[in-house]
């Protein structure tokens, strides 16, 4: 052993400064941490003059940081509307960020209080709405939806956008988020199939199971459904639901209204359910089957029906045989006496944009929603995704694949007739309970009376937690 | 350059320690810290609210349920692993060519835990699945069941494929252990006329026990986690109806779906001090009778 360094246990000047060193890169990122103490809140820039050019008063040097979703979608479209605010603000530096995890990515700059100017909270990884805005991590979008919209002088932005969409992002009154595409949900079936057959797709629930009984003949499953993701059969179910209850059922079971799960329109859409799985009428092992097993499934012409949003068309690509020609039906209607006609549909909006409460450039963030929000933009995103986007016509003019054709179709037979539950992004717990629960009906595990007294009770839970921020419609 | 040692081993150790600090203890520290606290995940503070979050553990029926099958794992992973770790490692002792079958076992190892899931979920599928098929090709088809979506089946699917996947690091280990011991043992054995049950009770396992025991730890420290395998695997996952629910992914809902990550912490803690516990015992039995080989 050395013994000269034993005899001298101090650390030498070099170590020392190197220690200081480490220590001080170290530092910032503990300062990120929420127990890091207390924050910097960044200013914002001041706003520039409001003018009829620049109705939301945009600084013109003001740099711009964007950080959007690239998955299905890419990021090509968001990359064209930051061109053209840079067209418009020349000075002005954009700074683009396409990303797979955005919520990974931005989590830690809204708890340091740094968060970019434009936010596509979107994908897998994405943070829950309903925290950002409990948490005061977001923006009021007012002043923007009152702004005159981008290329359609007179209308306001707000007036440009589908049924929804602006409820779509209104938490407790305040508009905090705006979806840019659309989402219609319904029945998918291909078209030349059920000619070839000679079956025609139902209005009502009871001629549904006819049509179950005579498709179960030809030794294919009336219907299958992605299992491992229970929600996915939750859908027509609560469809059929509001249908039966109208919007009165809908707000019931959102505000969180005691007993509002057992309202008559949801038990008797669960006793539907539960007499098309009790029919075997779902393919066998179809519980099991994550997404893409019973969509290939369901392509295969192994099952004539599944249930999915508009997403499906695209999701399907390079699955679906040619001409498979899939197309989205309504789902049908329970009883003689529903409240809503059977053209009306579930429909929301996703993809959502905000502008983070603690951005640098705010004004600078809702002109670039206001340019991607445009006609045009809106226009060449359908083009290029063949996915509807949030803003009204956008699709005019456009020759659409079947599946898009006949969700557009969908969207202007309903007229306003869309309908949309919040519960699942307000109380994503309540959201789970409902999918267990359904699949555990359509699984014949529990009846639809116990489903909706598991559901209710875990809505009563949720109702009496003081911890959890409610919203009311 | 006597005294460089002393500057080189600190220049070494300090960059190291200080990562550990900043990225092992400092978090551990923090999440003790939060558990204690609403945070959300993405707010700029967080308010202290005391042990209430611990309070909410023991009414949260989808926990008790990830408890419960945590339990369960906790005593059939390790037991099952160990016991078939064992047995294999004991009959390659005595074979030919045994060198062949240790590498072929620690294959399943080779590969993320997150391939493995993918891999067994197309095996468990019920209508394509190698195992449902393999049924009906011998003439069980009524054995046939949709394994992962059916409750009474799907842990026991999932504990399978946690000890398959771990069999073969066991077999190396405890391989390693029985040639540690000596020889002559078993010559004797066989003098005296012990069969190969007498041998591998009597010989094999109480000398290769303290292998067991490290083993036993690691086991338990994986059965209570075991999220990789039921999130990519399980209907819904943690399904169905919580029938797979394990701590890890109670935890990780809890943070990054609901964005209640001081919740969560406090499950974290929870699952530190279940996890350390399960160490110490399993560490402390059998310290006493300890066999010592010349």
């Amino acid at each position: 052993m050395n013994l000269e360094s034993q005899v001298r246990p101090y650390p030498t000047r070099r170590s020392l400064l190197r220690t200081a060193a480490t220590a001080a890169i170290a530092a910032p990122l503990l300062s990120a941490c929420v127990t890091g103490g207390k924050k910097d809140d960044g200013e914002a820039v001041a706003g520039g003059e409001k003018t009829a050019d620049n109705p939301l008063g945009v600084k013109a040097d003001a740099p711009l940081e964007v950080v959007v979703f690239k998955g299905g979608y890419g990021d090509e479209y968001a990359v064209k509307a930051e061109a053209q605010y840079t067209a418009k603000y020349p000075q002005a530096k954009v700074d683009h960020k396409g990303l797979q995890k955005v919520g990974e990515a931005i989590q830690p700059r809204f708890v340091a209080g740094n968060p970019p100017d434009v936010v596509d909270n979107t994908g897998a990884g994405r943070l829950d709405i309903a925290t950002l805005v409990a948490a005061n991590q977001v923006s009021d979008l007012a002043a923007l939806l009152d702004a005159p919209a981008f290329d359609e002088p007179g209308r306001k932005v707000r007036d440009t956008l589908l049924p929804g969409v602006v409820e779509d992002g209104t938490f407790a009154g305040t508009t905090v988020a705006l979806n840019f595409t659309y989402t219609v949900w319904g029945l998918w079936y291909s078209k030349p199939f059920f000619a070839e057959k000679g079956w025609a797709y139902p209005q009502t629930w009871a001629d549904m199971l006819a049509l179950c009984a005579t498709i179960k003949k030809t030794g294919v499953a009336p219907w299958t459904y992605q299992g491992k993701y229970p929600e996915y059969i939750n859908d027509p179910l609560l469809s059929m639901a509001a249908k039966t209850g109208g919007l009165d059922l809908i707000k019931a079971v959102d505000n969180l209204q005691p007993n509002a799960w057992k309202q008559d329109g949801l038990v008797q859409a669960a006793t539907a359910f539960a007499e098309l799985a009790g029919q075997g009428y779902i393919m066998s092992g179809s519980e099991a089957l994550s997404h893409t097993e019973a969509q290939a499934a369901w392509c295969q012409r192994k099952a004539a029906f599944i249930p999915s949003g508009s997403w499906l068309e695209s999701e399907q690509k390079g699955v679906a045989p040619a001409g498979f020609d899939m197309v989205m039906g309504a789902v049908p209607s329970l009883t003689a006496s529903d409240k809503q006609p059977f053209a009306a549909v579930q429909a929301a909006s996703s993809e959502s944009f905000l502008v983070p409460a603690k951005a640098k450039n705010p004004a600078g963030g809702q002109e670039y929603l206001r340019i991607l929000f445009s006609k045009a933009s809106a226009k060449a995103f359908a083009e290029a995704n063949s996915t509807l986007p949030a803003v009204a016509g956008a699709t005019d003019g456009l020759t659409l694949s079947s599946g898009l054709g006949s969700v557009r179709d969908a969207v202007t037979a309903a007229g306003s007739g869309t309908f949309t539950y919040r519960f699942r992004t307000w109380y994503a717990p309540l959201a789970k309970a409902v999918d267990d629960a359904t699949g555990e009906l359509v699984n014949k595990r529990i009846s639809p009376a116990d489903w909706s007294t598991r559901i209710q009770k875990a809505a009563d839970a949720l109702a009496k937690d003081s911890t959890v921020q409610k919203y009311t419609r | 350059m006597r005294h460089g040692r002393w500057r080189f081993l600190l220049g070494a150790l300090v960059p190291a320690l200080v990562l550990h600090v900043v990225f092992v203890l400092s978090p551990y520290a923090q999440a003790f810290y939060l558990s204690l606290t609403d945070w959300t995940g993405v707010a700029g503070e967080a308010h202290f609210v005391g042990a209430g979050n611990y309070a909410r553990l023991g009414g949260d029926s989808l926990f008790l349920d990830a408890v419960r099958n945590n339990a369960v794992m906790l005593v059939v992973v390790p037991v099952a692993t160990i016991a078939l770790g064992l047995g294999l490692a004991s009959l390659l002792r005595t074979r030919r060519g045994s060198a062949g079958y240790q590498i072929v076992y620690f294959f399943p190892q080779l590969l993320s835990l997150v391939v493995i899931a993918v891999l067994w979920g197309f095996v468990y599928n019920p209508n394509t699945g190698l195992l449902n098929s393999g049924l009906r090709a011998v003439g069980l088809g009524g054995l046939t069941k949709s394994w992962l979506a059916d409750p009474a089946f799907a842990l026991a699917a999932v504990m399978a494929v946690l000890i398959w996947s771990s069999v073969g690091f066991y077999v190396v280990l405890f391989r390693a252990a029985i040639d540690a011991i000596p020889a002559e043992l078993y010559e004797a054995a066989l003098i005296d006329g012990a069969g190969s049950w007498t041998t591998f009770r009597r010989i094999t396992v109480p000398l290769v026990r303290e292998s067991v025991q490290v083993a036993f730890v690691y086991l338990g420290i994986a059965a209570l986690d075991g999220f990789a395998v039921v999130q990519v695997m399980t209907v819904g996952p943690g399904g169905p109806d919580g029938a797979t629910e394990v701590i890890g992914l109670s935890l990780y809902r809890n943070a990054f779906t609901y964005g209640k990550f001081g919740y969560a912490s406090a499950m974290g803690v929870a699952l530190f001090f279940a996890t350390l516990t399960l160490a110490v015992l399993a560490l402390r039995a059998g310290r006493n009778d300890r066999l010592e080989l010349a």
